[in-house]
């Protein structure tokens, strides 16, 4: 198994935490992982992207030309990103942040509403999670379970109650994805 | 006393981690992106109230370095890091430390420049760090890092040979494994070694006079030509040492490949996913990474020179390790340098690109 992933979007959606989350999660199933962000000026409020790879085996490059799952947040992300998904490929675009949706046929689309989402929950800091849930229904890469221990590791101690509301978003996720 | 550990980390947090782990004594320095979470990460963990290991954020790079020139001259273990501009900086104090023969630990986590340049990933600093950087005839043992593992290896790894050579040692990343995370073991707390230890390992350290041996000092200093002359002598002599004793490279589907890659620190980790997608294509191709880039791997490469086709040297500059490579050649078959700048970093598909332009 090996998961070449980019998660691309606004810079504050949580997508460099997100990434890290998965990568925490694949580190706990004893996978090997790399994390590999963006951190130039675009961080800080335009667009954000990080590169994560989840594998069975030794990991070469942690930069790659082309990815398995590419998973936008915005309408940038997906014009920079749509034609680096394999054939055959995931992508997975945010339904709210997306005005001309993506039109390659030659990869699987699906798409989160997970802007609303969050909205009913009340949190909009659980965007991340969500789509992070939809993500993992589709391709279940690591567990949940992988990916709760990954927050209980990454998460400052002071931010542990927040965990049941993480999960909640995870499960919600998946159930939400089209 | 923190046990050896997996964990997933940046590789300026594991530089960090590496550090205090290491019994490293004191670390000067002053923060430049990609590597403030050095400091950071430092000051998060506080280890003088663990290990009593010193952080201190100088006033500038200048002061740093001084800093690491006055604590060397102790015996004791101490180290800076910074990135490109503020290596800069630091090159007088660089060439005094190597004058001065001390052991340090320097880290470089460059940045694409001229000037401040940008802050994106660049490996520009070779020739800086491998053929001079300050004034005068003196060698850095240069380690080239490629994965967040070795940034944290390379820190015991880097005050062993400082040590044993009485010799600055550069550990020349990139903004690339600076910020990546990665899966790295960490090693088991070591202790600091006490004030008799310290005395004991380094008997020209300037540790405080005693009645029955004579003053230690610690200078660059010597108006007498020919005792100057005499000191370089035996500097060479030791980095002749160095160069018999000390090349590290790794070898990497060299075999039956009939071109080369040669490429360090971040660039031989993309590499070599450029060297995955070039072999499904038939193209043979394996890659020579140098892990000391002062020792330069030069009698490998010169063997494969008898071997295979040509060699193609990935860089993120204009050329400047292709210049080593060349040499190692010396003509025997074709030597071609592929690079971006000012912190572009290319894609695997790039390089294999321009391994086809040049040699298919």
């Amino acid at each position: 198994m090996k998961e070449e992933i980019i998660i691309a979007g606004f810079g504050g959606q949580g997508v460099l935490s997100m990434g890290k989350i998965l990568a925490y999660a694949g580190l706990m199933e004893d996978k090997e992982v790399t994390w590999m962000p963006s951190y130039g000026p675009e961080q800080r409020g335009g667009t954000a992207n990080v590169t994560v790879i989840v594998s069975d085996e030794r990991i070469s490059s942690p930069i790659v030309s082309t990815f398995d799952i590419v998973v936008v947040l915005n309408q940038p992300s997906l014009e920079k990103f749509e034609s680096k998904v394999k054939p055959g490929g995931l992508l997975i675009y945010e339904e709210s942040t997306i005005i001309n949706p993506p039109t390659r046929t030659d990869i699987k689309v699906h798409s989160i509403a997970a802007i609303d989402a969050a909205n009913e929950m009340h949190n909009s800091k659980a965007f991340n999670m969500i789509v992070l849930g939809g993500l993992l229904k589709l391709k279940p890469m690591v567990s949940t379970e992988g990916v709760l221990k990954g927050l209980f590791k990454t998460l400052p101690e002071r931010h542990h109650h927040l965990i049941p509301v993480n999960e909640q978003a995870i499960t919600l996720g998946g159930q939400i994805i089209k | 006393m923190a046990k050896e550990e997996v964990v997933l980390m940046k590789g300026n947090e594991a530089i960090a981690h590496a550090a205090i782990r290491y019994g490293v004594d004191g670390y000067f320095g002053y923060p430049i992106t990609p590597q403030s979470e050095v400091l950071e990460t430092l000051t998060e963990i506080q280890p003088w109230n663990t290990t009593g290991m010193v952080v201190l954020q100088a006033e500038s790079e200048v002061a740093a370095i001084n800093m690491v020139y006055g604590g060397a001259g102790t015996g004791k273990k101490v180290m800076t890091s910074s990135s490109s501009p503020g290596i800069s900086l630091k090159q007088e104090g660089i060439s005094y430390i190597a004058g001065a023969e001390l052991p340090c630990l320097i880290v470089n986590v460059m940045r694409g420049g001229p000037g401040l340049g940008t802050i994106q990933p660049s490996q520009a600093d070779y020739f800086q760090t491998v053929k001079g950087g300050g004034h005068g005839d003196y060698r850095l043992i240069t380690l080239a890092p490629a994965s967040v593992q070795e940034m944290a290896d390379f820190v015991g790894l880097g005050f062993e040979l400082a040590f044993k050579y009485r010799n600055p040692v550069m550990m020349l990343a990139d903004g690339v494994v600076g910020q990546m995370m990665e899966k790295l073991v960490l090693p088991a707390q070591q202790e600091r070694l006490t004030d008799e230890e310290v005395v004991a390992r380094c008997p020209w350290a300037s540790t405080g006079k005693t009645k029955d041996r004579k003053p230690n000092i610690i200078t660059s200093l010597e108006l007498q030509p020919n005792i100057m002359e005499q000191k370089n002598i035996s500097f060479q002599e030791k980095y002749k040492i160095i160069e018999q004793a000390e090349v590290r490279y790794e070898e990497l589907f060299c075999e039956d490949a009939e071109l080369i890659i040669v490429a360090f620190g971040a660039m031989a980790r993309i590499s070599q996913k450029a060297i995955e997608m070039a072999r499904e294509e038939g193209i043979k191709v394996g890659l020579i990474r140098p892990i000391t880039l002062w020792p330069f791997p030069t009698q490998i490469i010169s063997d494969y020179a008898n071997k295979v086709k040509g060699f193609l040297s990935v860089e993120l500059n204009a050329g400047q390790m292709v210049e080593d490579v060349r040499l190692a050649v010396n003509g025997r078959v074709k030597v071609e340098h592929f690079g971006r700048l000012g912190g572009i970093v290319p894609d695997p598909d790039e390089i294999v690109e321009a391994l086809k332009e040049h040699f298919i």
